[in-house]
Order: structure tokens, then sequence, then C-alpha cells
């Protein structure tokens, strides 16, 4: 059984087609991502899973049960919010255990399990903490916890990320996968960050202006965008007439990886408009007949300097013929 | 290159890196202080300290040793010795009856301020917008751009035996409901506007105001994502209510009971114009200070709710009211 649903589903602010009929099967223990740039609706649809928001048209199930018209405190769903939203007048413990105080667990039961949650996120000893006293990565695993102690059918997750420092993001990303593995729980986690989702997610959606893109595991979106934006938005595809990449006639689009393109003395002649040196890959950007490119080659390349010219080539297998949108 | 001309034309001719000093006797005295920034504090400082510390606090004080002197009982002159004998006027049954009467009566107007403002500041904070806003915040303030005096008088006729809403209850043919009221022993009386619940209607319908505002500010600051995540773990809306709303805008409540509480154990005129004509804490200082010419016991009285006051706050404190600021 899938864990979520969405048939039809469409939430409009008056004018505004925050989610316009969106189709989605959400499967009972994968880790789901929901990745679009800001207002591409993938918030919206989390928030219609948690209940925050009604669909104005469609049909949501969660587990095979109706859940539109259901408010939040009925869905046996949780969500770690963007902001954290711990509790600023209760302590650690008692941010953790207000899931369970609310449904009428005891005092004891309550702060055993909220314990139990904490060391979970290996905040074992942070009960006694206000929520003001830790740090973003701290207050992030607190979050967590709050959520995971109810054991929810599926855990939502809203740009948890988004607020950590690079170092602690890549930390956190390892942990929450490995969290999600071990508890075999459904996680639905939104981003707009395509690194996070492709190298987190088992499936990952893709979302511009209220609709669905493109469904698919992180290989599938990556290797095989379905459309120019798909293929713009993940990993910045260069977007080239299918006759220059060689997969295709003219009139049409292919998409092609910009660490693909290599340079080679044998390639066709191209003009560096500019470099730029990013530690891991340098950025070039190529001018091959009147068609920009950027191309990532490796750092240690003798990569040419801007204004000259040099000679890139690429595997026309690696090009991916894009479809008519 | 030819685009970059004008720069490099600069580069040629350099601007100074650091301006010249500015002329000028208030520009120099301003870039002075600017340098010297606990200079800059003491300034700002400096009026508000002597306001408060001579014209403020040195009156209380020289309140607060009258306080601590007594009447000759013969000579009606103030004996300048230091005596708790005006402290001990207080406890005789004629005065502690007025002292009591009136905590009962700010707590009660408190308490009903409270009440009726919360669900009136939870809908300005968190559903009203533009328009609406505007219209709450006419609606709340108008009230107190029109004079005091005006609208106890007004309310005075409304409430009279020939007034308004003796009309109304006879035209509603509950005639019996307000008879049955009036009847009640103590609260009651022969009209609503010489009975005690006539000065408690318009003691709150005067305080009101500052109950509101300061419990929309304070709700206001209570993030909607708090509330949202409440619901998300579980909490019912009254549980939501209890366990995040309210003690979120308890800071609010208790800055708005400070307001209704010490402005009707001050107030000397609405209990004078309406209400059976038995003493407040604020008629009695205006009795004793002026036709008595009884300073001291004045002074004692009026230091009555500067006390009752200090142990609110205290026990607010206590109760952790101010946590969640």
């Amino acid at each position: 059984m899938d864990a979520v649903t969405f048939r039809g589903v469409s939430r409009h602010f008056g004018p505004v087609k925050a989610v316009d009929e969106v189709d989605l099967a959400i499967r009972d223990g994968e880790f789901f991502a929901m990745l679009g740039p800001s207002g591409s609706g993938k918030t919206t649809c989390l928030r219609l899973v948690a209940g925050f928001e009604q669909p104005t048209a469609g049909h949501i199930e969660i587990f095979g049960e109706r859940a539109e018209g259901v408010p939040p405190y009925l869905r046996n769903v949780n969500t770690v919010f963007q902001s954290y939203a711990l509790f600023p007048h209760m302590n650690v413990l008692d941010n953790v255990g207000f899931g369970l105080r609310v449904k009428g667990v005891g005092r004891a039961e309550r702060h055993r399990a909220a314990r139990e949650a904490l060391e979970l996120v290996e905040l074992g000893g942070y009960g006694d903490r206000r929520a003001g006293e830790l740090s973003g990565g701290q207050r992030q695993r607190v979050a967590l916890a709050r959520a995971l102690v109810n054991k929810p059918r599926v855990l939502l997750l809203d740009e948890p990320l988004g607020a950590l420092d690079l170092k602690l993001r890549e930390q956190m990303q390892e942990e929450l996968r490995t969290l999600q593995r071990s508890l075999g729980l459904t996680f639905v986690f939104v981003t707009h960050d395509q690194d996070e989702a492709l190298s987190m997610a088992d499936r990952v959606a893709v979302f511009a202006e209220g609709r669905v893109q493109q469904i698919g595991t992180p290989e599938e979106i990556y290797r095989r965008p379905a459309s120019r934006f798909v293929a713009d938005f993940v990993g910045s595809s260069n977007v080239i007439p299918a006759d220059v990449a060689g997969v295709g006639p003219a009139g049409q689009w292919a998409s092609l990886r910009p660490e693909d393109i290599v340079l080679d003395p044998a390639g066709r002649p191209a003009t560096v408009t500019a470099r730029a040196f990013h530690g891991r890959y340098t950025r070039l950007a190529l001018d091959l007949d009147g068609q920009p490119l950027t191309a990532l080659v490796p750092p240690h390349a003798e990569a040419p300097d801007p204004g000259t010219a040099t000679r890139v080539s690429w595997d026309a297998a690696r090009a991916h013929l894009l479809g008519a949108a | 290159m030819t685009q970059a001309a004008p720069l490099s034309a600069t580069a040629r001719d350099p601007a100074p890196a650091i301006f010249a000093p500015r002329g000028g006797l208030l520009p120099r005295l301003i870039d002075w202080i600017l340098r010297h920034p606990r200079m800059f504090v003491f300034l700002m400082v400096l009026p508000i300290t002597l306001w408060l510390g001579i014209v403020y606090v040195g009156s209380l004080i020289a309140l607060l040793i009258q306080s601590f002197f007594s009447i000759d009982e013969f000579s009606g002159l103030v004996v300048r010795e230091f005596t708790l004998k005006t402290y001990g006027e207080l406890l005789r049954p004629y005065n502690f009856d007025i002292i009591l009467r009136t905590v009962l009566m700010a707590s009660s107007v408190t308490v009903a301020s409270a009440i009726l403002a919360f669900p009136i500041a939870y809908f300005a904070a968190r559903y009203a917008r533009g328009r609406w806003k505007a219209v709450f915040y006419l609606g709340i303030m108008l009230p107190l751009w029109s004079s005091y005096l005006v609208k106890v008088y007004a309310w005075k006729l409304v409430l009279a035996k020939e007034g308004i809403l003796t009309w109304l209850f006879a035209k509603l043919h509950l005639t019996w409901l307000l008879e049955a009221v009036l009847a009640v022993p103590v609260i009651g009386g022969n009209s609503l506007s010489v009975s005690y619940l006539g000065t408690f209607i318009v003691f709150t319908y005067i305080w009101l105001p500052y109950m509101i505002l300061p419990v929309q500010a304070s709700l206001e600051r209570v993030p909607a994502t708090l509330i949202e995540a409440a619901a998300d773990l579980g909490a019912t809306p009254r549980q939501n209510f209890r366990l995040v709303i309210l003690p979120l805008a308890l800071p609010g409540v208790v800055a708005g009971s400070i307001f209704t509480f010490s402005l009707t154990l001050g107030d000397y005129i609405i209990p004078q114009i309406i209400g059976s004509s038995r003493l407040f804490i604020g008629q009695a200082v205006y009795t004793q200070q002026g036709t008595a010419g009884n300073i001291p016991l004045a002074a004692a009285f009026t230091v009555v709710p500067i006390v009752i006051m200090g142990i609110y706050l205290w026990s607010a404190r206590r109760m952790g009211a101010f946590d969640a600021l």
C-alpha cells in the first residue's frame, strides 16, 4: 500500500495556483524528496499531507484513508519544521514529550520515551535545557526527536537542513538517511537543494509552478530529465539543440551535463568566455559557434584562460534527447 | 575592453580613500560623539535618568516618607516623627473595607477584561489583515480619544433607572431578569447606575483597550508555526490553547492586567459617579489629602496599591509568566 496518494490535488489561493492537479504516490517506507525552486508548490504539498492546508480539488489518501477535511491533530503524521518550531516556554524534554502529553500518556512513561528519542538523536543529556540554549544543529535534532517519539506513519521534513552550515548539513544528511533506513519509516523531504534530494532520496519529485514535472529515482531524474526545466534545474544541464549535441534532428532539444564535456585536442573548437575555480572542479563558460555551454573540468586539468580558444568533445551517448515540453 | 574605459580613467586620477572631516560645529560634534560610544550612551540616558530619578522616584520616596508620619488628632497637624500608627489605621474596619472593596473590584475588572479581550485580540492578531486590522485598531483606540468624563457620564445615563438599558430590557420583556440581577445582594442595588455591578461594567468598559492591546501584541509575536506544530503533534484546539497559545500570550495578559488592575486600584472618578457611594482607595486618598487634610493617611492608602502590584508582579514572575519573553 502507498503511504500517501494524491489524485488530481489542487490548492489554489484565489488566482494563485500553488498546487495544480498533482498526482503522486509515495510508497510505504521510502525516502521521498520533493524538489523545486521556491514557489513551486512543494511546501504546499507537504502542508496538504500534514493537514495545515486543505485541497481545493482532488483527493488525498494516507495509507488508504481519505485525508481531506481531517485536521492535523487527527493525522498520524508528524512534521519537522524549517524553523524547528520548538516551544520556547518548555525545556527540551517537555518539547519532545509534547505529542505524548496531549495524547494522555502519563508523565513517567512520556519522560522515558522522550529520553529515548533524545538518545536516538544523540542529545541524551540535554533534556533540561531550553530550546534557546541550543545551537541550530541541536534544535534540528530536538525537532526530529519530537516528531519521531510519536511513531508517526509518515514523517514530513520541510527544508530541515536549510539553516545549517555546510559541514553540519552533510553530517545530518547522512544521519537522516541512516535513521530512515533503520526505522523503516516513510520520509517526505522538501528541499530546493538538488544535491540533497539526489543524494538522500529513493525517489524524487521535481516541482515547478505548482505541478510535478517528473517523478523518478535520482539516477533517472539526472540521466534522463523529462523536460528542459528538469534538465536545467537538476544539475544545471546544458540545454542545447539536439543536432549540436549529436543526438537528434534540428528543432529538438537535448540535455548535456557540464561534467560530460571534456577538453579534447581532437574536439570541436570553442572559445572560453569565463573561468571559475571551485576547488573540486573548474567551471568553464564556453562559446561553441555561438552556442553557450558550461563545462566542469577537473581542477588539475590545464584549464585555458578566458578569451583563448580550446577544443572540447563529449560522448554523444551521454547527451539525452528531451521531450517536447 | 573599451567598455571599461570610464573606470580606468578614475584609476589614473584616484578619488581619496578617506574623505576630509566634515566642517561646522554641529557635524563635528556629532562625529565626535559617534567616535565615543560611551559618551553617546551617557547623553542619551542622562535626561531620562534625571526624570526618573528626581521627578518620579524622588516623589515616590517623599510619599513613602509621608506615610510613616502621623497626624495629631487634636491640632490636625502632621507630626514629623517616624511611626507605624498611620499604617495601623489602615487596618481599622472602615479603612480595611475600602481596601478590600477596591482590590475585589480591581480583580474582577481584570479577570473580566482578560476574558473579553482575548478573543478580540486573537482575532486581530491571527486573522485580521489590511483593512480589517485598521478597523480593529480604530475600534480599540477610538474610545480612548474621547474624554473619559464624557464616557463615564454617558454610562450613567445608559445604566440609570430611566436609562436606555432599562428601556431595552422592558422592550425585550426581560425586565424580570434585570430586576433579578439587581436583587442580588451586595452587587445589586436600586438601579445599575447605583450598584457595584454598574461600577464594574463601566470600569471594564473604560480599561478594556489597555488589556486588548498588549494581549494582541503578545499574540502577534507567537509564531504561527508553533500553533501548527502543536496541532501537528496531536494537540486539539483546546489543548493547543491551554498548552501553547495561552502560556506564550501570558506576558501580554500580565502586562494588560497591570494596567487594568492598577488603573482600577487608583481611580476615584468612576466609583464617585457610578455606584453605591461607598469609597474606593482613590476616593479615600482624595478625601484624606483634601477635605480631611490627613496627608499621612492619604500616603499610606497610596502605598497599598504599590505593595499589591509588587506582590502581584512577584507572584506572576514566580508562576513563570515572563518565561517566554
